[in-house]
């Protein structure tokens, strides 16, 4: 802002429209970006003519690295690119290992990562949901959606022993057994998670207040979606019918029954409402997966430890709770991946911040950026 | 602080007003010590841990640390995360910010050393200490909120140890009345970190 | 919808398409010129594939291959475009004219092989600092303070 302190442009609300511009910097470190994102905002009073983010603040190289490390040494690093929701980086990373080295992956094991991930989707979404509540003023829900969160992740820690950083998930099929008792436990977590969500809905998503935030906040209409490359909950909140589990399935995932919520608005209000029901229908896959799953080997026999696939190259992907998260992996036959590539969808879904901002007020676009739920290690990788 | 500082070099020169500088010591590390406020530099993986640290579960609030988002309000920086080279300015440019006294917590492997990320890569700084001045190094990948919270402990055992004499550190001795158990006297295995951990 | 179905169907379609259409472990892969991608990825786009998903490349010893992932949600198939480029002056046309998804994905692989796209609104570095030197996906990078690990496996 140029106007002169004590000048009457100081003491009025709004600064004529095209006569002066003001550009605040949000971030990199800011509570409300959900990591390190810096967003360089060009403002006309309170409303926002241009938001463009400025990314990279987390880029570690994770796709340098992978080309000097032997394929089972890089699972720990796909951990650390989604860190909200380790999981599905580390299945995305095997099924493209296992498609490069046509590895047939045991049924159990195959049940297992479906129900890992489901879990992992709650444990992500309830993140998500938290802080999209936290932006808006809601601590509360944030404290009971942690609350979710945790008991997935106690879940987590006894079944592999990390809290964060699974690893769990590897080429040929999952690391551990799952210990006795366990999915007596999960399941006892589905039950108490749908009062949990339906105790969350009645808090946050009926109040007034959270309506009033969100409504009509940083839409996004159907072909944008489609075109900007977003995927997941963004763009099933637009109400774009797309999810792989269902339209493009893998895994064991055709023989669950369950359904994809998709939005109507496409507004921060049905994305995140979305990823509410998206939780219901995790239990639902996890109470089928854990009563259909058999006893049987969990990892493929005879796999050796240093995988030598055929040259060439191998794209595959899974929902992850951002959306499509893809590996592309190119081999030259020797034991190190020759060039790995993550398609993330946190980067894909970023994008649209300035598309979706432009017009709202300064304070919504916390929301728009929370409603995107971008994860930092997966954007800048 | 200058004025601390002078009041501190004149009492530790000054002839038997050493019972003087050590009872305002004890004060000062006291209160110090017993509501650090923490400024959560949370970039990666542990900045999860570390909002698991301060929520419902871990509650850090009961030890007096409260994450605040503002350099200006806060004691303690706790570098949670990888630093790369893109971010390291700013993370200097907050820490200069902080007013004095203040402290650094390393929080895991990437803080610490750039732990996983220390070969192959040409983006990451190779622990937070190549630009900061670290106090607590706590290991772990990411390390358990637990762990955190015993930092947090350690961090008040060393603040227990300074003096505002320049060039000078004391024992770690209280001479506050009725301080003795809830000062630094929490220590893992006491009450404090069985409530959190141990119960469950 | 199966690969053949989709050869099939491209081959109907576009016949001056088809002889560069080729099936690699089980994938559909298109390899075009640089001076054909416009043009092909065009094609393909009325053809239904509505969505980019990956642009990225691949730092071969010869060149740059260019690797774009293409998915067509009503047919459930997908397809990627391949394109050498040139290694000394890599350079290729834009396709965020077509699918906006390429803008952040075309300044990222700017970013990390310094191929220039060309018709890009906005190209500059992504992920790295604005004063970068080199391009650090390239396999010839070079950077004093990249240390290499010790090889234990």
């Amino acid at each position: 802002m140029t106007a002169e302190i004590g000048s009457d442009a100081c003491f009025t609300n709004r600064i004529d429209p095209g006569v002066d511009e003001l550009v605040v910097n949000v971030g990199p470190s800011h509570p409300s970006t959900h990591g390190v994102c810096r967003v360089i905002v060009h403002l006309d009073g309170e409303v926002v003519t241009k938001a463009e983010p400025v990314i990279g603040y987390l880029h570690r190289g994770i796709e340098k690295m992978a080309e000097n490390r032997t394929y089972l040494q890089v699972v720990p690093l796909t951990d650390r690119l989604d860190y909200v929701g380790s999981m599905y980086a580390n299945w995305a990373y095997c099924r493209a290992v296992e498609r490069l080295a046509g590895i047939q992956v045991p049924e159990r094991a195959e049940y297992l990562r479906v129900i890992v991930c489901e879990m992992q989707r709650i444990a992500s979404h309830m993140m998500s949901l938290g802080s999209a509540a936290a932006d808006t003023g809601a601590a509360t829900m944030f404290i009971y959606a942690f609350d979710q969160r945790e008991r997935v992740i106690e879940a987590f820690e006894e079944l592999c022993g990390a809290r964060l950083t699974y690893n769990y998930v590897r080429p040929g099929g999952v690391s551990f057994e799952i210990p006795e008792g366990w999915t007596e436990r999960v399941l006892q977590f589905c039950r108490d998670h749908r009062e949990g969500l339906e105790q969350m809905d009645r808090l946050f998503f009926g109040n007034v207040i959270a309506k009033d935030r969100m409504k009509h906040i940083g839409v996004l209409s159907p072909e944008d979606a489609v075109a900007w490359g977003a995927s997941g909950p963004v763009a099933r909140g637009s109400g774009v019918n797309w999810d792989m589990r269902k339209h493009d399935p893998y895994s064991v995932y055709p023989r669950f029954d369950f359904d994809v919520p998709t939005g109507s608005n496409g507004d921060c209000y049905d994305r995140a409402r979305v990823r509410l029901f998206e939780c219901y229908e995790s239990c639902r896959i996890i109470e089928q997966a854990i009563s259909q799953m058999h006893p049987g080997p969990i990892r493929t026999p005879g796999l050796p430890r240093l995988l030598a696939p055929r040259p060439g190259d191998a794209y595959d992907h899974i929902e992850s709770a951002r959306g499509a998260l893809g590996v592309y992996l190119v081999s030259d036959g020797s034991v190190r991946p020759y060039r790995m590539k993550v398609r993330s969808p946190a980067f894909c879904n970023l994008a649209l911040l300035p598309l979706l901002a432009e017009g709202h007020m300064l304070s919504d676009l916390v929301v728009i950026l929370g409603s995107l739920d971008p994860v930092f290690g997966e954007v800048d990788r | 602080m200058a004025l601390i500082d002078r009041l501190g070099e004149t009492l530790d020169k000054g002839q038997g007003s050493g019972i003087i500088l050590s009872t305002v010591d004890s004060l000062l590390d006291w209160a110090r010590g017993k509501s650090l406020w923490a400024m959560p530099m949370g970039t990666a993986c542990c900045a999860m841990e570390l909002i698991a640290a301060s929520f419902n579960k871990f509650d850090f609030d009961r030890h007096g640390t409260f994450p605040r988002p503002d350099p200006r309000h806060t004691d303690v920086m706790i570098v949670a995360g990888t630093i790369t080279k893109k971010m390291a300015p700013a993370v200097k440019q907050l820490y200069e910010q902080m007013a004095d006294p203040k402290w650094v917590i390393a929080m895991g492997n990437c803080a610490v050393s750039g732990g996983i990320f220390y070969y192959d890569t040409y983006s990451v700084v190779r622990g937070v200490d190549e630009f900061l001045p670290v106090d607590v190094y706590i290991a772990g990948c990411p390390p358990r909120p637990e762990s955190l919270q015993d930092a947090v402990f350690r961090l008040r055992e060393r603040i227990a140890t300074e003096s505002i004499a320049p060039d000078r550190r004391r024992e770690a001795v209280l001479t506050l009345p009725g301080s003795a158990d809830i000062s630094f006297g929490v220590r893992p295995g006491d009450h404090g970190a069985d409530e959190q951990g141990g119960a469950r | 919808m199966n690969i053949a179905a989709l050869r099939e169907h491209l081959c109907a379609t576009y016949p001056d398409l088809c002889p560069l259409f080729s099936i690699e472990f089980g994938d559909g892969v298109l390899s075009v010129d640089p001076d054909r991608l416009l043009e092909a990825a065009g094609n393909l786009k009325d053809l239904g594939f509505d969505r980019l998903s990956v642009v990225t490349a691949v730092d071969r010893p010869t060149h740059f291959e260019l690797v774009y992932r293409l998915y067509a949600r009503p047919m459930s198939a997908a397809v990627f475009i391949k394109c050498n480029v040139d290694r000394e002056n890599p350079r290729v046309h834009s396709l965020a004219g077509l699918w906006p998804a390429a803008l952040w994905q075309e300044r990222e692989t700017f970013d990390m092989f310094g191929i220039i796209f060309e018709g890009h609104p906005d190209l500059r570095r992504i992920l790295l600092p604005d004063d970068w030197e080199g391009y650090p996906l390239r396999k010839d990078y070079q950077d004093e303070t990249l240390i290499r690990r010790p090889d234990y496996i």
